[in-house]
């Protein structure tokens, strides 16, 4: 995972709340392998016409917004289903951050995951980030993790709260994996213990037919 | 000495913890891993970083998601399509998982035959990577969607690092209505919370009207948590929940049902405990519900109009509303009963089931769909089920499709979509723009209210029929 530290961008406002993680990637593209060019897919049927066409209305088709790397949205940004390749379609098109009042629970996760900061601000300070941004197009905003800062257009810093536990996992881009089998130690003996106290959870190796 | 009063969640969770880490996290046991066609993906990750699947007996796996419903035999035309299904039968296969794949009766939709199969067990720990697995929380199971990486992560070492959310009681007191549902409670309460309004939380669902609740209604209502934003969603197991588990090919038998049924008995919230905040709904007033936008909380009664956003006062809201009624191709103060409906959908995690298609046979009986109308089992057993009762002859003769199990149209992933600009009347979750097609638009309903508007062509209050 490539690790977040500090990043100083162009930010596109998104003001529409509820943006659904269909809207982000539409459902027949996530059979798409990786490599397939998931910048195209992101946000693909409200950033293109039918016959592929840009959508001038839509932020990011703006030349002062296409270089984004932050997004700043309204409420429950990324809430539904909880398909990884709406971050992934995010991150293609070199999206790093993404500032909002509250996310999407999973697509919270998903970002963590992925190496893309997500920062919960209040609704009152984002909606002014937003307005800022939309008077001023192709403004930049610093997003600091380490100091856990948003530096606003005009220059005002707005800090915010993030997990530890995240916060150390994406400054140094470690492998959860790695860390978790770490330990194994502490697994297997729960396992052993748990399965044991539960002995009903674990089924019967022979599979049963109705 | 005595032990402060807990909830059902506490309960679960503190008996799941495996070790406390930094900031709060506890690396959660999962008991239950369940998998469909979009988990390849992790599979993939997972032999490429060469390490192997941790408990192949906790993992078990379904194609759903992208085959298509059409006849057995027919061959899947879309070659990404049939990769990703080629793909999911492979790692089962290696990996010694349990698949209920193509040609299994028992195949379906992964949170229909979780439970069916007495896979979902009270007090256990279940995920899987898709946001409706609060669905199995009807079970008094902590059961919570994940993402890929996630998947991962569960396949590797049956944890997951998870903050403890806050609670919410949900309690819906009173009887319901004669022609209420539990869809149209859980779309009222979205409608009453928003849909970021569970966001952080655990909803325990209490209540006069949930313990009368069968356990497929009790599956409806926990399955749209997501919806309101939150993690997950539980109903504490009674008697309906013991009556409904016991026997099924999965579910402990004997002795081991006896040990587990005991500790079942200790999972309901203490009666002090606690809940980081509380809603009540009156079941009595809840009428059959549609949504009129594009997001679940932009719901309302049958008996409604369309709403005005000239009458809303904060920007955001209003903006978002003029947008989703632009979407809908719908004028404020239009009556949401008499909409014409271009297509049907019956189906999906939601509202797949025996009871459910019960329901949408009995309004079907003797009248004619004027319009094109699926039925989709959520899995090969309720389809033999509903066959065995005869309801595949009441949709057909009523003039509606009888298809194969699977996810269909609520995702559209194996390529069943509405067309342009269609109006779709549909018992699935997410009205969402282009969930079900490229400028689809879908009206969420009951499986009653979506007979109903199939056999008169337009949204309709059952009760009138």
């Amino acid at each position: 995972m490539e690790p977040f530290r500090r990043l100083t961008a162009v930010a596109a406002p998104i003001d529409l709340p509820n943006v659904d993680t269909d809207r982000i990637i539409p459902a027949r593209f996530l059979r798409k392998p990786r490599d397939a060019g998931y910048a195209r897919f992101l946000f693909h049927d409200v950033r293109f016409t039918a016959d592929g066409a840009e959508r001038p209305d839509f932020v990011l088709n703006q030349a002062a917004y296409r270089p984004a790397r932050i997004l700043v949205t309204a409420e429950n940004f990324g809430c539904g289903s909880s398909r990884e390749m709406a971050v992934w379609a995010l991150q293609a098109y070199g999206i790093r951050a993404v500032v909002a009042p509250s996310l999407g629970d999973i697509f919270h996760q998903n970002c963590f995951k992925n190496g893309l900061l997500p920062v919960i601000l209040p609704a009152g300070v984002v909606g002014g980030l937003r307005g800022q941004l939309r008077q001023r197009p192709g403004a930049t905003m610093t997003v600091d993790l380490d100091a856990q800062v948003v530096t606003a257009p005009d220059g005002t810093a707005h800090a915010f709260d993030v997990d530890p536990f995240r916060k150390r996992m994406l400054l140094t881009g470690q492998d959860e994996i790695a860390l978790t089998l770490g330990h194994e130690a502490a697994i297997a003996d729960f396992e052993r213990r748990h399965l044991a106290a539960m002995d009903w959870v674990a089924p019967a190796p022979t599979t049963p037919s109705r | 000495m005595s032990t402060p009063p807990r909830t059902m969640f506490e309960k679960i969770w503190t008996r799941h913890v495996v070790t406390e880490g930094p900031g709060g996290h506890s690396l959660l046991f999962i008991d239950r891993h369940l998998l469909h066609e979009g988990s390849t993906h992790a599979f993939q990750r997972l032999a490429k970083a060469g390490r192997r699947l941790r408990r192949p007996d906790l993992t078990f796996a379904t194609a759903d998601h992208y085959l298509p419903t059409t006849p057995p035999g027919t061959p899947i035309a879309d070659p990404e399509i049939r990769a990703m299904v080629a793909s999911l039968d492979r790692h089962a296969a290696e990996q010694g998982v349990t698949y209920f794949g193509l040609g299994d009766a028992r195949r379906g939709i992964v949170h229909v035959i979780g439970p069916e199969q007495g896979l979902t067990l009270p007090g256990t720990t279940l995920v899987c990577g898709d946001s409706h697995t609060a669905t199995h929380g009807a079970f008094g199971a902590l059961a919570f969607g994940i993402g890929s990486t996630e998947v991962e992560h569960v396949m590797a070492t049956q944890t997951l690092w998870q903050r403890k959310p806050r609670t919410l009681r949900v309690a819906i007191e009173g009887r319901l209505p004669s022609g209420v549902t539990a869809k149209d409670v859980i779309l009222a309460l979205i409608a009453e919370i928003g849909a970021a309004g569970g966001t952080g939380h655990v909803i325990e669902y209490a209540g006069s009207a949930v313990r009368a609740m069968s356990m497929e209604q009790r599956m409806t209502l926990c399955n749209m948590s997501i919806e309101a934003g939150a993690r997950a969603g539980m109903v504490a197991p009674d008697e309906t929940t013991f009556a409904w588990l016991e026997g099924r090919p999965f579910a402990p038998r004997g002795e081991a049902w006896a040990r587990a049924r005991a500790y079942w008995g200790t999972l309901p919230s203490d009666p002090d405990a606690a809940f980081d905040r509380e809603v009540t709904l009156d079941a009595s007033a809840i009428a059959p519900t549609v949504t009129w936008g594009t997001s679940p909380e932009h719901a309302a009664p049958i008996t409604a109009r369309v709403p005005d956003p000239a009458a809303i006062a904060d920007p955001v809201r209003r903006t978002s509303v003029e947008q989703a009624l632009a979407y809908m191709a719908l004028a404020p103060g239009t009556p949401l009963a008499g909409l014409a409906i271009d297509r049907v959908f019956i189906g999906s995690c939601t509202n797949s089931r025996l009871e459910d298609l019960r329901a949408a046979a009995a309004v079907a009986r003797g009248r004619r769909a004027v319009v094109p109308a699926w039925v989709v089992p959520g899995s090969g057993l309720v389809k033999r089920d509903a066959e065995r009762e005869g309801l595949d002859r009441v949709f057909r003769d009523a003039g509606f499709e009888w298809r194969e199990p699977g996810c269909s149209m609520c995702v559209g992933m194996n390529g069943e979509t509405g067309a342009e600009g269609e109006r779709v009347a549909s018992t699935s979750n997410r009205n969402f723009e282009g969930r079900q097609g490229k400028g689809v638009r879908t009206h969420l309903v009951s499986p009653a209210m979506a007979a109903a508007a199939a056999v008169t062509g337009r949204l309709t209050d059952v009760r009138t029929l």
